[in-house]
């Protein structure tokens, strides 16, 4: 930021209206008009960490999760869950959810799932 | 496996069966808090004392009573080697510390994934699934040894946050740090990316009942004038707190991590305190957890310690739910042993003597303190409405309006800039398309489980029957990654110090081999330097260095301060080790001597005029016999020995305490055999106690002379007023 005296007692004038307890209000009415639209953002993303910890849930070890994001990334499949993608793959050939990652990790199954889950 | 306070922890027991065990309980745990009577004291801010633990030195003046105060205290033990650090986290139990925090190794937060294994760290520890869970189990042993729950923290931070989360929900770590803006500001990772794993962290924290630190404490530990920053401690502890509660951690597991900003020689009161109660007012539904000051901490251990008491003392002037401890030596290396324990009595000693302070004195509500306190409250809504009016969070640090040196709302321009689309991890979000779906517990945000049935949306993980929260036998537990570098090799090459009869000194691993060197010189502070290094590599140290130095005066003289290396080994089994001296409590040797009045006569004997030692164990003023209410009459000093004899029988006296210094030619000992033949043949050897004391004499050698007792060096009058009654128990059986 620019350089700049110490304005405090100018600006802080409208707030020597308020009482303390009025004060307080106002700076959480503030927080949360920061927040609201980070909030909301959070809601509709996720992150390849995110989706490794889903899949560490799931059952997998770390070095699986890892492996298991890396070639969903790398076909653009993690919009659907990293969790989805191995799901829909124990699904479909009813197996268990460690199998299909495994299937996963080996590349195969990956065109099945682009067509089930692509919109 | 219980522990017992004579047997050491052992770390291979820890290590067995480590990929089946499963912690003793989940989440944070508070201290019972309530007033208690312990001793001949009432504690208003406290609670229950512990089963096992050390109590402050100046307990044994008052029934060895060990009063524990109301806080959570935390001792923050990572010295690179967890499997060494679990000693210390038994130790710092029985000082009472209840949260044991570990730091992670440099460059964990940098790290994309999880750590396995257990490779030595650098300044911290390389937090994995194994370290946590053998440090865990330790500590459900070691709470069950003092007797109070132990909360084990480390920190949710870094690119990997989410995996990290999920990490200490399935290993019952009960507390955390987790602040999206730790890794905007001092990490350099995109903020996006930041919220957006933060919010999933959170998520998981919450779920699993994890109290959860934030990072406001930072701002002030790298802005130039930490006191300035005040206004945007405000503004970053809001932001993290609500952003919080938003994803739905419990406002009472939210703790502010607050850290009095200024210290002495600045006016370190009128500074902090105003802060201290602007913040506890904005923040009063969340917890406090109050840190101890590291910026202005330099090589003085004592220094650190004063200012930390000043934080101590601004904690009971306002509140503190958790207690952090800072050890004294943070200021000039990764801490030792000894000053994690003397942080937490520090914290111990100071809380339970500032005990119920605000019974009797109350912070002002007008002057001064109101509108200092008024005020830093204002700047604080002020920067809120700039960041607003910018354009939001993001924005504002875009602008560079965090960490600046300026106290806001004045500016200096220097503070911490990130862009938006920059930083590690920039572009790493994804959008969730419409049918993203993750089949697990505690996750946040968008997720689309009614594509597989409406069952499914209050219930996710119940698509694929439970996931590692639930069933937390489906958790994937990986041993060691590395063959080079694991607790394995570490244990190998200190293995013939674990449990032989080798020692070694140590500050920090076993047999490390580090001692201190306390001196003072009459010279100057440089050439002070060069002699105190000499003088370790004079007494055969290796590694020496100049830890501490402090100017007495710039011609009279220096202390300074050194470490160095020993290389060699202590056999334990050649060692000479005298005999435990057993003693009663005060209160029951009054009860006996009440009951049974005891005599004594007392004196130097033979031709020895060394009375001092002698009038130490007499006196009431120096803790001597009397104080018990045994009497004594004084022959003096050179009594014949069988002057001895003869006033006890003529004053009925139950015991002769007989000092006897000179050892040449073994005068000590040929007087205590002369003692004993002399009352033989008066006929009272068996009606009279007779004991020996002196520097040089030693219990054993004494007793074959034909003593009841001797005493060495070091004796205290209640060694001597337990003996007496014991042997008085056993005459009048």
């Amino acid at each position: 930021m620019k350089t700049r005296e110490d304005d405090f007692n100018i600006r802080s004038k409208p707030l020597k209206e308020m009482s303390d307890a009025e004060l307080k209000e106002y700076f959480y009415k503030l927080t949360k008009i920061v927040l609201n639209p980070i909030y909301n953002q959070t809601q509709n993303y996720t992150s390849k960490s995110i989706e490794r910890s889903v899949l560490l849930r799931m059952g997998f070890s770390s070095l699986e999760a890892q492996k298991i994001v890396d070639v969903l990334n790398e076909h653009d499949l993690l919009p659907h869950g990293a969790g989805h993608c191995v799901f829909h793959v124990a699904s479909i050939n009813g197996i268990d959810i460690k199998d299909a990652g495994t299937l996963v990790i080996e590349g195969k199954y990956i065109d099945d799932i682009k067509e089930a889950l692509k919109e | 496996m219980i522990l017992k306070p004579n047997e050491k922890l052992d770390i291979h027991y820890i290590l067995k069966d480590l990929e089946s065990y499963r912690p003793n309980k989940r989440g944070w745990v508070w201290r019972k808090q309530g007033q208690q009577n312990i001793g001949k004291f009432s504690y208003a801010q406290a609670s229950p004392s512990l089963k096992k633990s050390i109590p402050l030195q100046a307990a044994s003046y008052l029934g060895d009573i060990d009063p524990q105060p109301d806080a959570v205290i935390t001792a923050e033990i990572a010295s690179g080697r967890f499997e060494d650090d679990i000693r210390r986290m038994r130790m710092a139990a029985y000082h009472g510390a209840d949260h044991i925090m570990v730091i992670r190794t440099a460059g964990q937060s940098h790290f994309d994934g999880l750590l396995e294994g257990t490779p030595q760290g650098v300044g911290g520890i390389p937090i994995t699934r194994k370290q946590l869970r053998a440090q865990r189990k330790a500590l459900d042993y070691i709470e069950e040894e003092v007797g109070r729950p132990i909360n084990y923290h480390s920190y949710v931070s870094g690119v990997a946050g989410p995996e990290i989360a999920v990490l200490f929900n399935e290993e019952g770590i009960n507390g955390a740090h987790q602040d999206p803006q730790y890794n905007i500001l001092y990490r350099n990772i995109n903020m996006v990316r930041s919220f957006v794993d933060a919010a999933e962290s959170k998520c998981v924290m919450a779920h699993a009942n994890i109290a959860q630190i934030d990072g406001a404490h930072n701002a002030n530990a790298t802005a130039r004038d930490a006191w300035k920053v005040m206004p945007e401690l405000l503004v970053q502890h809001a932001i993290n707190s609500v952003f919080s509660e938003m994803v739905g951690i419990k406002p009472e597991n939210i703790c502010l991590s607050s850290v009095p900003p200024a210290a002495p020689p600045s006016p370190d009161l009128k500074l902090n305190l105003p802060y201290a109660v602007a913040l506890r007012e904005f923040f009063d539904k969340y917890k406090i957890r109050a840190q101890m000051n590291t910026k202005y901490m330099d090589s003085s251990t004592r220094e650190a310690t004063v200012t930390h008491v000043l934080n101590l003392l601004i904690s009971r002037l306002t509140s503190a739910d958790i207690q952090s401890t800072i050890t004294p030596d943070e200021g000039r290396n990764v801490p030792w042993h000894i000053y994690n324990i003397e942080a937490l009595d520090t914290a111990k000693q100071a809380m339970v003597g500032m005990d119920d302070l605000l019974s009797m004195v109350g912070i002002k509500d007008t002057g001064y303190i109101y509108e200092k306190k008024r005020e830093i409250q204002e700047r604080a809504v002020l920067m809120l409405e700039e960041m607003i009016e910018l354009g939001g969070y993001y924005e504002a640090v875009e602008a560079g309006m965090f960490v600046d040196s300026g106290e806001y709302p004045e500016r200096h321009g220097d503070g911490i800039k990130r862009t938006i689309d920059g930083g590690i991890g920039a572009g790493s979000v994804i959008k969730r398309a419409n049918n993203y779906m993750a089949p697990v517990t505690a996750h946040f945000g968008y997720n689309n489980m009614a594509q597989y049935g409406e069952e499914y949306v209050s219930n996710p993980s119940k698509l694929i029957d439970g996931c590692t929260f639930e069933k937390p036998d489906k958790i994937q537990f990986i041993d060691e990654l590395d063959e080079t570098d694991n607790v394995y090799l570490r244990l190998e090459e200190t293995e013939k110090y674990r449990n032989t009869n080798l020692i070694k000194p140590e500050v920090e691993w076993l047999a490390d081999g580090v001692v201190t060197v306390d001196l003072f010189f009459p010279v100057e502070s440089r050439v002070a330097q060069e002699a105190a290094l000499e003088t370790g590599r004079k007494m055969n140290l290796s590694d020496v260095e100049v830890i501490h130095k402090e100017v007495l005066h710039p011609s009279e003289g220096t202390r300074v301060q050194i470490k160095g290396r020993v290389s060699f080994d202590i056999d334990v089994s050649k060692l000479t080790i005298p005999e435990e001296v057993k003693t009663l409590s005060e209160e029951d040797i009054f009860d006996y001597v009440k009951k049974h009045p005891l005599k004594v006569i007392a004196g130097t004997g033979g031709n020895d005029e060394h009375s001092v030692g002698i009038r130490e164990v007499l006196d009431i003023k120096h803790g001597g016999i009397e104080k018990y209410g045994i009497t004594y009459t004084y022959l003096g000093t050179s009594v014949p020995i069988d002057k001895f004899v003869d006033a006890a029988i003529e004053m009925n006296a139950d015991a002769i305490l007989m000092s006897t210094i000179i050892s040449h030619d073994d005068t000590h000992y040929k007087n205590m055999k002369k003692l004993h033949d002399y009352a033989v043949e008066k006929g009272v050897r068996d009606k009279i106690i007779l004991i020996a004391g002196g520097t040089q004499v030693s219990p054993e050698i004494a007793r074959k002379h034909h003593v009841d007792q001797g005493f060495g060096r070091g004796t205290k009058g209640l060694h001597i007023a337990s003996f007496l009654v014991e042997r008085h128990k056993e005459m009048i059986k």
